[in-house]
This record gives structure tokens, sequence and C-alpha cells, in this order.
């Protein structure tokens, strides 16, 4: 059996991804989540999966960019910590926000546009965890490709989630939707040529 | 709609710890408190100073008559009341509020009340310490979907209208924040908004007994992130139209353009009381996380006030005029 090597930037991204969740617990234990601990919580477990899931789509087009192949190894474990922090932010919204009053959650989920996208961006972000295993891609083979498209959508969502519940501080949602939108440019195919040919120019 | 009491909603609230403090504190106020809490009428009171500059150095703990509210809910702690503020002239980050506004200076100043009025005048902190202070005990309910419950110190806006002598005219009452581009960084950092803060209300909201001009809470002079020296409170409406640091009191006939509206006209309208059934168009107006507590409270129409104010608004759509 062939033994998994790991290049230095995944490395350090399996550790990084768990300082936001460090932060939050020291704060939360320290008391420094101001008065409202559970929106605090909401919004820095929701930001950080937004960052992280940004993250992973900048992967493949500043890796075209550089040239330099190992940011693409970057691409899972970011979109899987991006769910992991959805995750612990959709299990407060249910368990402390809401308290488990299943009718409360019912409407609450459903009957808000801004939740309705936020849960859409979740089970999207759900589906893309689960199909990312090897068993999973060997049986997808090709459409596992194309499935992992909708990593894109969840970024979009994502934005269109935040602007949607933005209580203050209305232009920071946009800027997030802006980046989302020029990563999926990057990725479009004649774009996508035109960068490859500037950067073969730029070579030495 | 029914009445139904909050306890029935919200058998299951678990507090936090920091109750565990209040009720603490509720043992040593708790006989005093029944009585007020029951008259609604304490006697007049004097306002120690706040802890002007250096929290540190507070010479007077905060207190109140009472450790709940006429609902038998639970008062905030002055920690989070006073750390835990929508201040935009200083900030959006609520958290953020209390450092930047610390030490801003409240003294002198002065509100200019005027308009259609026939006594127009000039209010120093000499004179809104003139007033008589009572304490009430108010819901604070933020149109963000959080609450609080605070003891707050003040005066009925009516009796300070009633000096300056009112015209038949006037029906509308016109308040404006300080507009302070040196003191408050806000003003630069969210130039999209229509500044200065404008509030309103009309005639017989503002007349109404419930409408207080604050200068104190838990027993202390106000402190800046809560709006010192004197903010207006309007229990059963959002918070955002108790207006915070008045400088300027305008009586008018016609309905005044608010910043709010300004910015947002389809979410936040003149009245903006508070309604459950009535929600904002991106989040639900139905409940609310009453800060300190887990799980979610219903919300209660006009913040649990609609027994003294729900006639102001009979024969009126409220879904129209939010
Ligand atoms: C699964 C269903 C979801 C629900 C019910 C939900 C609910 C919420 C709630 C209640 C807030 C706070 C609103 C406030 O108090 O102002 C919030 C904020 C946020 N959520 Fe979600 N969310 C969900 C999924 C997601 C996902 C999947 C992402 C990102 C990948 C996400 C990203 C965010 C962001 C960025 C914020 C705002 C953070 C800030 O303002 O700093 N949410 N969400």
């Amino acid at each position: 059996m062939k033994r998994r090597r790991f290049h230095p930037l995944q490395i350090i991204t399996y550790i990084a991804v768990w300082i936001p969740l460090a932060i939050l617990l020291w704060d939360l234990t320290h008391d420094n989540l101001g008065a409202d601990i559970i929106r605090e919580a909401t919004l820095r477990t929701g930001k950080t999966a937004l960052a992280l899931l940004v993250l992973s789509l900048a992967c493949t087009p500043v890796s075209t960019i550089l040239n330099y192949k190992p940011l693409l190894k970057l691409r899972r474990p970011l979109g899987l910590y991006s769910f992991m922090y959805a995750s612990i932010h959709f299990a407060i919204f249910i368990g402390v926000d809401y308290f488990f009053d299943l009718t409360l959650i019912k409407g609450a989920l459903l009957e808000k546009r801004f939740a309705i996208v936020g849960l859409t961006t979740g089970l999207i972000l759900l589906v893309l965890a689960i199909t990312s295993t090897q068993g999973w891609k060997r049986r997808l083979k090709k459409r596992c490709v194309q499935l992992h498209k909708l990593a894109y959508v969840a970024g979009f969502l994502a934005t269109v989630h935040f602007v949607w519940l933005v209580k203050q501080g209305v232009v920071e949602p946009w800027i997030w939707m802006g980046v989302v939108l020029i990563l999926l440019l990057a990725r479009i195919p004649p774009v996508k040529k035109f960068t490859l040919a500037v950067r073969s120019r730029s070579a030495p | 709609m029914s009445k139904i009491s909050p306890s029935e909603i919200t058998p299951e609230h678990i507090y936090l710890s920091r109750r565990e403090l209040l009720k603490s504190m509720g043992i040593l106020t708790g006989g005093a408190a029944l009585l007020a809490a029951c008259n609604g009428n304490p006697p007049p009171m004097t306002l120690e100073p706040g802890p002007q500059g250096d929290p540190a150095a507070d010479p007077v703990d905060p207190s109140a008559s009472s450790n709940v509210d006429e609902l038998g809910d639970p008062l905030n702690t002055f920690d989070d009341i006073t750390n835990y503020n929508n201040y935009y002239e200083f900030t959006t980050d609520k958290i953020d509020v209390a450092r930047l506004a610390e030490g801003y200076p409240i003294s002198p100043w002065e509100i200019q009340v005027g308009g259609l009025v026939h006594n127009p005048t000039t209010f120093s902190l000499d004179d809104l310490r003139k007033f008589e202070i009572e304490e009430r005990i108010y819901r604070m309910r933020c149109v963000e979907a959080w609450s609080m419950v605070i003891p707050w110190m003040g005066f009925p806006l009516s009796k300070m209208l009633a000096q300056v002598e009112p015209k038949a005219e006037a029906k509308y009452v016109r308040f404006e924040t300080i507009h302070d581009t040196k003191g408050m960084p806000g003003f630069t950092k969210y130039p999209f908004y229509q500044w200065p803060y404008v509030e309103g209300l009309r005639m017989d909201e503002a007349m109404h007994d419930l409408t207080l001009i604050s200068t104190g809470l838990y027993g202390k002079e106000l402190l800046p992130q809560n709006g010192a020296p004197a903010r207006l409170v309007v229990p059963w409406k959002y918070g955002f139209k108790s207006i915070k640091s008045i400088v300027k009191i305008d009586l008018v006939t016609e309905m005044p353009i608010l910043l709010w509206m300004n910015a947002a006209p389809n979410e936040y309208g003149f009245y903006a009381n508070v309604n459950p059934e009535v929600d904002h168009p991106r989040w639900s107006q139905g409940t609310e996380r009453r800060i300190g507590e887990l799980g979610r409270r219903e919300t209660l129409m006009f913040n649990g006030y609609a027994d003294e104010v729900a006639h102001l608004y009979s024969g009126m759509d409220l879904s129209i005029n939010f």
C-alpha cells in the first residue's frame, strides 16, 4: 500500500481551519462574545463557513494563474471544513437559538427566504461532502467533477443568504458576492484561456 | 388575539449563569421590588452620577427597585445593557459601541425644543435635572428580534412638552440626535445614511404616559452608549424609535421623514410598533431572543403594552402602517 504524502500546504490548512473554532471556544469560555452570545456564535460560524467555501473556490483559478498545482489539493479539505462550520452554524440555530422548538423551527426555516437559501446552501455542502469520498468518486466518475461544480452554486447562495439577513454593515455581503462572481468568471472557458495565454507570455 | 401569559408560552426557558447573579441581587431588593412593581409609581428619585470615563472606579452599584418586569421576567444586567448597543453614529458593531463611546463629552448639553410651540425652550442639563425622575422597567424589543428588560430612569415626554405649550396645529414630534462629525466615527464610516439620526412620533404617541425621556438606568445617569444625557424610550415600538442623545425636538404638522424610512422605506415605516403579525420583509417578528436566555420567546403585540396603547391605532391597518 502506498503511504499518503501530505504537501506542507495541506498540513497548514488542516491546522488553520481549526483556529476559528478554537477562538470561538476560548471567547465562549472567557465571556468574550458580548451580551448576545447566541447571535455572535451564529455570525462567526456562518462567516467562517463562507470564508472557507470561498477559499476552496479560489484554489482552481489561483493555481491556474500561478501555475501551482498543489493548491488543487486544498479544495477538498477547505470545502469539507466549510461544511463543518456550516453544520455548527445550523446546530446553534436549531439547538441553542430555537432550543429544539420544532414548531418554531419549521416556520423559521421555511418561511423566510434568507433561511431557505441558507438551508439550500447547507444541503449542497452536505451532498458535496458525502460525494467527495473515494468510493463515491469511483462510482460517479466524470459526473463527480460536474456535480462538484455545485460548489459555485453553494458559494453564490451563501452570499445571497448573507445579503438577505444582514442587519448592519450593508456593504460587506455584497463584497463577498462580488468575490464569488469573480471566481466564477475566472472558470468560464474564454476567461480561462485568456489567463493561460497571459501566463505563458509572462513566463520566462 | 387571546391573552396568554408569557410563562405559558415559554415554560422551558433556561437562564444562563448571569441570571443566578441577578437572583442573588434580587434577594436583597426583593421586598421593595414587589411593592414598586405593584403600584408602578415609585417615589421620586435622584440619579447617582454614572461611571464617567473610568468604569473601574465606579462608586455606586447599579440598583433597581425590582428585579423583574410586571410580567415577572428578570431584568437584564447593567453589564449587558451597557455593552450591547445599536448606535451607528459610533459603529454598527454592537459589542464595540461601549468602547468607542467611552468618555464621549455629554456636558455641557442643550436640547432645543421648538417648532409649533408657544414657548420655545432650550433645556440645559440642569433644566433636565429639575424634572421629577421616576423609574420605569420596560421591555426593549429591537427590530432585529432580540430584547432586554431595562430599568430606565426619566420623566414622561409629555411633561417636557407641556412646558413648551404645543400649538393646536402641531401633529407630529420630530427628534434629532447630535451630529458630531469629530467625536463620532460613524458619519464617515457609513456615509450612505442620511445623517443626522431623525425619529418621530405622532402627537398622541408623544403625549402618552409610557413615552419617556430617559436620563438614567439602574439608578445611574446614562452612559454615552445608551444615549446620554437624554434619550427617548417608547417601549411599545421597536428600539430604533427610541432615539439617543437628543439635541433637538420640533413640533411639526407633517409626518417627518426618518433616517430609517429614508434608508429602506419598504423595511422600516413611521410607526414601527412591535407587532408579531407583521414581519420584517426579510425576517420574522413572531419571536425574539431575550438576551441571556436560551431558546425563543413569542413576541407580544405592542411588546406587551397593548392594553395601554392599542387604542391609539384603532381602525388603522397595521400591515400598511408598519
Ligand atoms: C442550514 C441552514 C442555515 C440557517 C438556518 C442559517 C441561519 C443563519 C442565521 C439565523 C444567521 C444570523 C442572522 C442574524 O442574527 O443576523 C446567519 C448568518 C450567516 N450565515 Fe447562515 N444559516 C444557514 C446556513 C448557512 C450556510 C451554509 C452558510 C455558508 C456557507 C451560512 C453563512 C452565513 C453567514 C456568512 C452569515 C452572516 C455572518 C455575519 O453577519 O457576520 N449560513 N445564518
